[in-house]
């Protein structure tokens, strides 16, 4: 036992220290050496076709479409000069001072190289590797803009190495002696035409996906697919034309995202987004476990010292001399210059990676006679590279003191404003006459929304794809979360007021919100603030209760719930009560609405009672409901509901969605629930619940005690039935005061939605309490009697009863008029109709 | 240098004017031929008009904005020194311009606070000191475009207020206004690298 603690403490230091990728080469080192001990010979190796059409896409493609798009572009002059110039320099040096080692004798004779292969292994050693810059550089969260020039550096050399590789290697195929002049030529046009025909494909693609992804609104299922899959289509094609694939799939994930994004809807974003992670990051792992497992294999490798001592510092000093020379001339142009510290981060970040242990294995040994000593360097570099440099760099970042990346929330001020700054510099370059970056950026910006999104984007899509809004959009959806998990405090702490409030245009809605606010401890959608407001004792209870709430469970289920809904098939009960649920909700609403709107629906009033009195008799044991007519699911309760529904539904500027609601409707009840919970209950209260139990009564003589309910026969309760939890319902006084702090808003007595029966997955849930009969309500002074708490301990279940009374109560609005005795088949144990359960 | 020095000789009052905006003698003559090309008869200022000329300001959203910037005060013209004054603003911040200056001296024209007053001003249509909800309301039209709804456009004016707004007068200070940016490098985001 305390070796696990050791364990576990030591890998979460080690892991803290140690780059993922280090650890994983070790790893991978370990599991050859094992294979290599049990086997006797190296069973399996990094194939270079393995990588190429499969391990290395994924990577890429993630990098591409989560590129941060404006950063790239903002610094693209110095990542192109890194790419280009710089591998070419790295590439040509290495090789060249290479050979001059060997020419000074420092190699060995034995390795049989010529200056062209020399040059081969320069420009497939010289390339920084964008699978270890990530890994490492993910861990170190330097600056944006360093991160950035490294980074993209290292996506877009390929290219360059591509076509270097390629170049040499065809030169070393046909012998030095026939290479001519005019191949020379050919191999800098191929430069030009691998680059950039690669980014041409990428962005062919790009178009395709971004207006293929505009008419999937059928079939939002495939959208995920159909980003990969174009993606792929990307790379493979353009590695069929021998064009640079990862330049292709890099170019095809930075343009598409902007309006794929807007296209597919928010699950398939998630869908893609963990997606595209998973599989890079999957990639990722397997590349350097077989990186660690290939090293292993010795027969394909021959050491020698002066070679990969040779290798090691050349690559280490001709990177550093690179960067510091290119540096300088960039920073005559650039607006912020990099500094020294910049600069010894970029030399150092120089990682070599896979694409270089995949490039040196392809090497023909027939043509290249020195291969195996290649293969053993590039495995040296590689790993010092990763394992030395990866390891020291985040201390290096530390005690350079390198301005760290430093991410903040974006406010609606700061995205405003800079737009505004962008139009200023634009305009400022106008007025000057000079037509510099912010000029081309601009007309790039009116040509897309012209023409390029008009086109790309589907039309709700477009309107909506302000940047602007966006932020907006966010901070609102943010906005809900939090409010939400601190159960409703803290708009009203912030004295934020809901802030997209005011887009709706339903005047009463919000009038009613506002009331409520105002009548309500502050946070308007609160229902059960509203509810427990007007008593000490309730407000002790709500405090009592946002307390716990904010404290204890926060209930995040609701979005895996709702990212997961196209894709977990419900069964049809399921889906039926689920629109059922909406529709009564939304016809609940309507009348709601209405209601305020001083229309009275008395007419329909009596009918959903008997139905619901039907139905209860039905169900339930009907005895002992005392001659009162039961009551329906308080139509106020479920109005609130949808209050709180709406509202939120507000917050996501989303209102076309119905299933919103319905996953707001969770909410709430899990809040509901959750109070539960701080009772030392049961989780999972928001599980589904397909379908209604009937709990066996568990008396609870707190009942007994209520004031309001002496007289009354049966106790009503409602069950949740994935916790198997009773929930007595005795807060109808509570409910009726803050029913008639509705009514005095809605002047008429607001009816029954004659929807009612509409609810079949728990009728007697819904049948349950009328509250807006406060006529036949005893409407008793409201207090919880002291001994309520102690009420229902009889089942280990029902020591929660009490405080999920409370908190349901208004909730469920179930008028309950009767009164139990324990353990009497008289009682009436309701189901509680779980919304959660809806989802 | 003999020919620059001429050409520059040419400019009126160019060393004063180089003493305020800190313009190098490249950049303030460029600045020069550009003023003279704007200035299509010659006249020796500029004019609302002449700057409008310019095509692709008209596109920009807040380009009637900014060349109302040119002309403060109800002015009508703008003279070679107004201009550059104003495009001084958008000189990039020298690493030793803030250790050479004399701290007597006022701010020179293209320091953060400069920068930001010459942004704060173009939201600040009345001029008093305050970006009140109705004037966040109409930059926000001119830069969201006509896609959102006016009640959308309304609600994010609102939020955008209130985030910045702290004193609760329903409106943004020009000292709320530095605040909600003091995380932004306005330095290198208001800075045009060739107007050195």
């Amino acid at each position: 036992m305390p070796a696990c603690i050791w364990v576990f403490h030591l890998s979460r230091k080690v892991t803290s220290l140690v780059p993922e990728s280090c650890l994983l080469i070790l790893l991978g080192l370990v599991l050859g050496g094992i294979v290599l001990a049990v086997a006797k010979k190296a069973e399996y190796q990094l194939e270079p076709g393995t990588f190429f059409l499969f391990l290395l896409p994924p990577i890429v493609l993630d990098s591409g479409y989560f590129m941060p798009s404006r950063l790239f572009f903002d610094n693209l002059g110095a990542i192109l000069t890194y790419a280009v110039v710089g591998t070419l320099w790295n590439a040509f040096t290495t090789g060249a001072a290479l050979w001059g080692l060997q020419q000074a004798g420092f190699v060995a004779p034995r390795v049989q190289a010529s200056f062209l292969d020399f040059l081969l292994f320069g420009s497939l050693i010289s390339a920084v590797d964008p699978v270890a810059v990530l890994a490492v550089f993910e861990e170190v969260h330097v600056n944006d803009t360093l991160f950035i020039i490294v980074f993209g550096e290292s996506l877009l050399n390929d290219a360059v190495t591509v076509v270097l590789y390629k170049v040499c290697n065809s030169f070393v195929e046909m012998g030095s002696a026939n290479v001519q002049a005019a191949d020379y030529l050919k191999g800098v046009a191929s430069l030009f035409v691998v680059s950039l025909g690669g980014a041409a494909v990428g962005l062919v693609f790009a178009f395709l996906l971004a207006l293929t992804t505009r008419f999937t609104k059928r079939v939002r299922i495939i959208e995920p697919l159909l980003v990969f899959l174009l993606a792929y289509a990307a790379y493979l094609t353009a590695e069929m034309a021998s064009l640079s694939a990862i330049l292709a799939v890099t170019m095809c994930g930075l343009g598409c995202k902007k309006y794929v994004e807007a296209n597919i809807s928010h699950k398939s974003r998630t869908a893609v987004k963990y997606t595209m992670k998973t599989l890079a990051s999957c990639a990722e792992t397997v590349i350097f476990m077989l990186l660690g497992i290939s090293a292993v294999d010795s027969s394909k490798w021959a050491w020698d010292s002066g070679l990969v001592l040779g290798t090691l510092f050349f690559i280490l000093f001709f990177r550093a001399l690179g960067v510091v020379l290119q540096t300088w001339v960039l920073n005559q142009f650039r607006l912020v210059p990099l500094d020294k510290i910049d600069q010894v981060v970029m030399s150092y970040g120089g990682l070599r990676g896979a694409v270089a242990f995949a490039l040196v294995i392809l090497l023909d040994r027939t043509k290249v006679p020195a291969k195996d000593y290649f293969v053993a360097t590039t495995i040296v570099v590689v790993f010092f590279t990763v394992i030395v440099q990866g390891l020291t760099i985040k201390p290096l970042v530390k005690w350079l003191k390198v301005k760290r990346s430093e991410h903040h929330k974006p406010t609606l001020n700061q995205e405003l404003h800079e737009h505004t700054f962008d139009h200023i510099l634009a305009a400022v370059e106008d007025v000057v006459g000079h037509h510099g970056y912010h000029y081309w950026r601009d007309r790039w910006e009116q040509f897309d929304k012209k023409y390029l999104s008009q086109l790309l984007m589907r039309r709700s899509a477009y309107r909506i794809r302000d940047q602007i809004w966006d932020v907006y959009y966010r901070l609102n959806i943010r906005d809900a979360i939090s409010f939400v998990d601190q159960g409703g405090h803290i708009l009203s702490s912030t004295g934020l007021t809901l802030p997209s409030m005011p887009s709706r245009n339903s005047v009463a809605e919000t009038s009613v919100t506002n009331l409520l606010r105002e009548s309500g401890s502050g946070a308007c959608l609160d229902l059960q603030v509203i509810d427990t407001v007007r008593s000490g004792r309730d407000r002790e209870d709500a405090v009592m209760h946002h307390l716990l709430c904010g404290g204890l469970y926060k209930p995040r289920r609701r979005y895996k719930a709702s990212c997961s809904r196209h894709f977990i098939s419900e069964d049809a009960q399921e889906r039926q009560d689920k629109e059922v649920f909406q529709q009564n909700m939304k016809r609940r609403l309507e009348s709601f609405k209405s209601t305020k709107h001083n229309i009275c629906f008395t007419k329909s009033k009596p009918r959903p009672r008997k139905t619901g009195r039907k139905k209860k008799n039905g169900l339930a044991n009907t005895e002992a409901t005392n001659g009162k007519p039961p009551r329906d699911l308080g139509f106020q309760d479920t109005a609130a509901v949808i209050l709180t529904v709406e509202s939120e539904e507000e917050e996501e500027s989303d209102s076309s969605e119905t299933e919103k609601e319905d996953d707001e409707g969770i909410i709430f009840v899990a809040r509901a629930t959750n109070e539960v919970l701080q009772e030392g209950k049961v989780s999972g209260s928001l599980e589904v619940c397909p379908s209604p139990r009937i709990i066996p009564p568990s008396p609870t003589c707190a009942e007994k005690e209520l004031p309001w309910k002496s007289g009354q026969g049966d106790l009503a309760v409602y069950v949740s039935s994935e916790t198997t939890k009773i929930v007595p319902v005795d807060m109808q006084a509570g409910w009726n005061q803050s029913i008639s702090s509705l009514e005095s808003l809605a002047s008429p007595p607001c009816t029954q939605a004659p929807t009612m029966t509409r609810l079949p997955p728990c009728p007697l849930a819904t049948e349950e309490a009328q509250p807006f009969h406060l006529p036949y309500d005893p409407r008793p002074s409201f207090a919880f009697p002291p001994s309520l708490a102690k009420a229902g301990r009889s089942r280990s279940e029902s020591s929660a009863d009490i405080p999920q009374q409370q908190e349901l109560q208004p909730l469920m609005g179930h008028e309950d008029r009767t009164r139990l005795s324990p353990r009497t088949a008289n009682s009436h144990w309701c189901i509680q109709f779980n919304k959660g359960g809806r989802l | 240098m003999g020919s620059r020095g001429s050409h520059a000789a040419r400019i009126p009052d160019a060393d004063s004017i180089r003493r305020e905006t800190g313009f190098s003698q490249a950049s303030l003559l460029r600045l020069y031929h550009r003023f003279r090309a704007l200035d299509r008869n010659k006249k020796g200022y500029l004019s609302r008009v002449d700057l409008q000329q310019i095509g692709a300001l008209a596109v920009n959203p807040l380009g009637d904005r900014i060349i109302d910037s040119f002309f403060p005060d109800g002015n009508l013209r703008v003279d070679f020194p107004g201009f550059v004054r104003v495009l001084a603003h958008f000189r990039p911040v020298d690493e030793d311009d803030s250790s050479m200056r004399d701290p007597k001296e006022p701010e020179p024209l293209n320091s953060r606070m400069n920068k930001l007053r010459f942004a704060f001003q173009l939201y600040d249509l009345d001029r008093d000191g305050k970006i009140s909800r109705h004037e966040m309301l109409q930059v926000l039209r001119l830069m969201v475009g006509v896609q959102v709804t006016e009640e959308q456009l309304e609600s994010i004016a609102d939020r955008t207020v209130q985030e910045a707004d702290e004193d609760g007068d329903g409106a943004v200070s020009f000292l709320e206004f530095t605040k909600s940016l003091e995380k932004m490098d306005i330095e290198q985001k208001m800075s045009i690298r060739i107007l050195k």
